[in-house]
This record gives structure tokens, sequence and C-alpha cells, in this order.
């Protein structure tokens, strides 16, 4: 099975080719440079470096959010186009998941972390490969409560640079932060992620996990309490 | 003889569309968001954003089935990169991009601008040099077309777009967004009674303004409300209308004299307006210009009025590559 795995949800872009479980290659950038710019052209390079073309691919894994919208969106968009057009599989995992995925330690607390500014960041609790506390949209008021509630060790991984001083003052004696690479997304952690799950049913209605509706959507439906959800997207 | 798959999202329309030989449209499927974001009043990029992502896909796979082709009879990928929200711009691009690489299709990178003067291909093939008056909600433009592919901006507005101010007027009337066609529909009924200012009439340039007939629409109003007097909505919208018109009208027929051409092409949202229409035929009565409004259905955004500008591009030689990116602040680009 030859899988093409991508995460675009920060500014980091991570992609893996990876066969039958084997990472043929594995590329990353950190630079602020438009995922719209590189995405494509890095794919269209990896491929051709292994002689794949588009048509060999059995499965599109993506990093489905959370993470920063437009980000998401183009790797999303890349990929659920790419999956339907191709007619091959799609699945989606969890851009805080391909952090975590990243800190290799038994009954060990790893809380994944993308800042979304102010105090707010979208976070999650993950032990042995599994979901504690879901990913969510939160502020690190509400992280250490949650973390409260354990009392295992704590490593931290991702965008965590704003929240060291008040994690470190909560938890000093059982905390660590991750260091240097393993605060980057693999795309080979992408593909493994990916290749444990099922793909998705509808690929179509394959959208990013943005964990947040919008402004402009929060602030109608605060004002509309009894609305309930429609179809807004009619065609003509 | 080409077959073009093409892709518009600049807005608040998804849409995809074949097209055959840059004339006829073998499908063109849109998905409009106008109900979504006529819960805020007006386009919010970032929910925008979100309904392209969830339509784009689909719209691919009913564009072919409904024109019944396949991916290997296609010849180009024509898509907007520009002008329009960068976001939405985004899912367009992104999708387009990725069926090009895909199934190995040269991609052809087209101005949205390009795309609504071009949807005139769909009446009859444009004569040059031609002359074209583009109308829409972010675009008020004179534009020259000495040849195929080649696009002169003579003058455009200063301020407000022709549309927005239909919408911005409309708000205040209290008319669901997009007000433009509701307006249009009111003028009919009603007559010029308010006399708006006509600005920038006769000042040697091929440029519009209409903040200040939008100002003095909305100091019209609120200066009735103030006095508990409710003003007559259909002469309101008439007189607003016809100084809109008047203003679109007296320009073209000053580019008219200076540029003789053989076609005038009407295009971009207003010009579905009636109005406009029938002003800008009465005008042609006394030129040797063919006036070619482009047809209702192909006013507002669509993906078939791409395929028409992106075959001319195609056929030109024009090709994007991998990198494409939007390009929100994009006008013509000349090939
Ligand atoms: N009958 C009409 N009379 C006047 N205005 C109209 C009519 N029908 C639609 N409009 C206006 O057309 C505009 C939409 O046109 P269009 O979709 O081409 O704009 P846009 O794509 O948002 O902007 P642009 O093309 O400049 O990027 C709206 O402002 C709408 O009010
Ligand atoms: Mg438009």
């Amino acid at each position: 099975m030859k899988i093409l795995a991508m995460d675009t949800s920060n500014q980091p872009m991570a992609l893996a080719l990876v066969e039958d479980n084997r990472v043929l290659s594995e590329k990353l950038t950190n630079e602020k440079r438009n995922h719209s710019v590189q995405l494509l052209p890095m794919i269209a390079e990896m491929m051709q470096e292994v002689n794949w073309t588009p048509t060999m691919l059995n499965r599109v894994v993506v990093a489905q959010g959370p993470g920063s919208y437009t980000g998401v969106r183009i790797g999303v968009t890349t990929a659920k186009t790419l999956a339907t057009t191709l007619n091959i599989e799609l699945v989606g995992v969890s851009s805080l998941a391909v952090l975590a995925n990243n800190i290799d330690q038994v009954d060990t607390l790893v809380v994944p972390i993308f800042d979304a500014r102010n105090d707010n960041m979208y976070a999650g609790i993950y032990k042995n490969n599994a979901v504690i506390w879901p990913d969510q949209h939160t502020n690190i008021t509400k992280l250490i409560a949650n973390l409260t509630e354990f009392n295992s060790k704590i490593i931290v991984v991702g965008e965590y640079q704003n929240f060291v001083e008040q994690l470190t003052a909560s938890f000093a004696e059982r905390i660590t932060f991750a260091k240097g690479l393993a605060n980057l997304p693999k795309g080979s952690s992408v593909a493994q992620l990916g290749t444990a799950k099922a793909p998705e049913k509808w690929p179509h209605r394959f959208v990013p996990n943005y964990l947040r509706v919008s402004q402009a959507e929060a602030d109608w439906q605060a004002k509309h309490p009894n609305e309930i959800e429609k179809d807004y997207v009619e065609e003509v | 003889m080409s077959i073009i798959l093409s892709f518009e999202s600049s807005a608040d329309e998804t849409s995809v569309a074949v097209v055959k030989d840059g004339n006829k449209i073998l499908s063109n499927e849109i998905a409009t968001q106008i109900k979504s974001h006529q819960r805020f009043g007006g386009i919010v990029p970032e929910v925008a954003s979100r309904h392209h992502i969830e339509r784009v896909t689909i719209l691919v796979d009913e564009a072919l089935a409904d024109a019944n082709i396949t991916y290997a009879d296609i010849d180009a990928i024509a898509v907007t990169y520009g002008p329009g929200l960068v976001g939405s711009l985004l899912i367009g691009v992104t999708a387009a991009k990725t069926i090009a690489w895909a199934h190995n299709i040269p991609l052809v990178p087209t101005s949205h601008l390009a795309g609504h003067i071009m949807a005139a291909r769909f009446v009859k093939p444009i004569e040059y040099p031609a002359l074209a008056l583009l109308v829409s909600g972010g675009h008020t433009e004179l534009v020259y077309l000495p040849r195929e592919g080649a696009f002169e901006v003579l003058g455009e507005t200063r301020d407000d777009a022709a549309g927005e101010s239909y919408d911005k007027v409309g708000r205040v009337m209290g008319i669901a967004y997009p007000a433009g066609k509701t307006i249009d529909e009111l003028a009919h009924q009603g007559k010029d009674t308010f006399n708006f200012p006509r600005a920038m009439e006769n000042d040697g340039t091929y440029e519009f303004s209409f903040s200040g007939l939008k100002s003095a629409f909305i100091n019209t109003y609120h200066n009735a409300q103030q006095r508990d007097e409710v003003l007559n909505k259909e002469n309101l919208a008439a007189s607003f209308q016809a100084a809109v018109v008047d203003v679109l009208v007296n320009k073209t027929a000053q580019a008219l004299d200076h540029y003789p051409v053989k076609q005038l092409l009407l295009g971009g949202g207003v010009a579905a307006n009636q109005g406009l229409r029938t002003a800008l035929a009465n005008l042609l009565a006394n030129y040797d210009t063919e006036f070619i409004p482009v047809p209702l259905k192909l006013a507002g955004d669509n993906a078939a009025m791409i395929g028409a500008a992106g075959e001319i591009f195609y056929r030109k030689g024009r090709r994007g590559t991998y990198d494409l990116n939007a390009d929100p602040s994009l006008e013509f680009e000349e090939y």
C-alpha cells in the first residue's frame, strides 16, 4: 500500500511517502512561506524521486486540524481532492496526535499544544497513545486544572513557549518540555497514525476539524440561540 | 477544439464548469452561500472559506457527470486565482492544481475579471477591438480590448463599486444582502423623483465614483426617518438606479466616442440590471457598435465564464505551475 501523508496545519510542513510501513521519503520545512505555494511542488518532487506517479497512490493521509484555519484547509483540500479525483482512500488524523506521536514514553501524560494567542491554545492530553482529554480549543487555566486531576509525569510538546512559566509553576516536579525537532510534526507520524485508521466513508464530505466556530458564527449563534443549523449553501 | 474544466471560488459562490471551445457550456455547477452570509449582512471571509471546502469536490464530480466526460477528455484546467478573498480563492486554486497534477493536465491561471467579460462569448464571438463595461460587487471599470487576450483598463471607480453601492443602500433600506436585484425590481415600479447627484459625469476621465451618491441617499433616508416621514421605496430605488445608470451610460458613451469599437460587452453581477441593459441598448442605437450584454444567468460569479476566458489564455500558451498562489488584488494580465 502506497501512502502519501501530509501536515500543513501550522507553519511547519511535514510530508512522507510510505509503502507497506516503510518510509521511502520524508520532508519537513519550517519557514514563513505559504503552504499553497510549497505543498504541491514538494509532493510532486518527492513522488518523482521515488518514481511514483499520482495514480499509483492507494491512500492519502492528512492532518485534519486543529491548527491555522488556512493551513489546515490547504492540506485538507489537497488531500480530499486527490482522494476523490483518483478514487483512492482518504484518512484524517489529529494534528495534535501527530505531535504527541513524537513522544515515546509509557505512562506519561503527553500534552501537545498549538498556541492560539493570548492565553488560548489548542491542546489535548494523551497517554500510551490513547486520548485521555480530547483535542480542544482551550486556555492555559483549564489545561492546568485538567492536568491536576492526574498524577503521572507530564511532557509538553509543540508551541508551548508562552506557557512554560505557568506550567512549571504548577507542576514543577513532574513536568518536562520536548526539545528541538520533537516539537515539529513528522510526515512519517502522519502516515503511521493514518495507517491504523479506517478510510473515510464519504471523502467528499471531509472537512477540517477546526475545533472552533468562526467568530461571526459564534456571535450569530449567541444572538439566535433557538435557530437550528440549516444548510446554508444551495446549488443553483 | 478544446474541453476546459474550470474553477471559480473568489467570493461566495463555489462553481465548477466544463466548457467546450471557449463558447459552449457543457455543465456549470454553482453552489451559492448567499443564505449563509445573509445572517451577517455581507460576506464573512472565514465562513466563505469553510463553505468552499465543503462543496468543491462534489461540484467537480457533478460537472464531469453533467458534461458526460471523463478526465481523459479534458485539455486544460482554468482557475480563478484573483481578484477576490484570499481564503476563498485558495480553495479553488488548490483543488484545480491538485487535479491538474493528478491527471497531468495543463493548468491555466485566469483572472476573475477577464471571466466576467468573456461570459459574452456565450452569446456570440467577440470581434475586436471591443469595449467592456465591467460592473460587479467589487469592480466598476471601462476596459478596452484591442485584441483577443488583451485588456486595458481605461478607468475604474475611485471608491465604491456599483454593486457595492446597491448593497450598501439596500442595507439601509432593510433589504437582504445582496440587494441589487431587489432594488432593480423596485426601481421599475417607481420614478426618479429625488434627483440624486451624478458624480464626475463630465470630468473628461473614465473614472467613476459612487460614494457621494450613497451618502446622498443615506442622508435623505435618515433625515426622513427623523421627521417620521416614510419615503416611497419604489421612487427611492428608481432615483438611486437612475443616478447609477446615468453615470455608467454617460461614461460608456464618452469611451465609445474616443474608441470606435465593433462591440460593447457588459459583464459582472450588475450586468443583470434591467435598467442598465435597456439604457445601454438605447445608447447603442446611435452607434455603429453591437451591444452584447452577458446572459442574465452568467452575470454573477460562475465557473463557465472562467472557462471562456481560460480557453483564450490556454490557446495563447499561458500555463500555471504547481506553486500557483491566490492573488487577491489581481487585475488583468496581458498574454
Ligand atoms: N439586477 C441587479 N441590479 C443591480 N445589481 C445587481 C443585480 N443583480 C446582482 N447585482 C449585484 O451584483 C453584485 C454581485 O456581482 P458579482 O458576483 O459579479 O460580484 P463579486 O464577484 O462579489 O465582485 P467582483 O466580481 O468584483 O470580484 C452584488 O453587489 C449584487 O447586488
Ligand atoms: Mg464577480
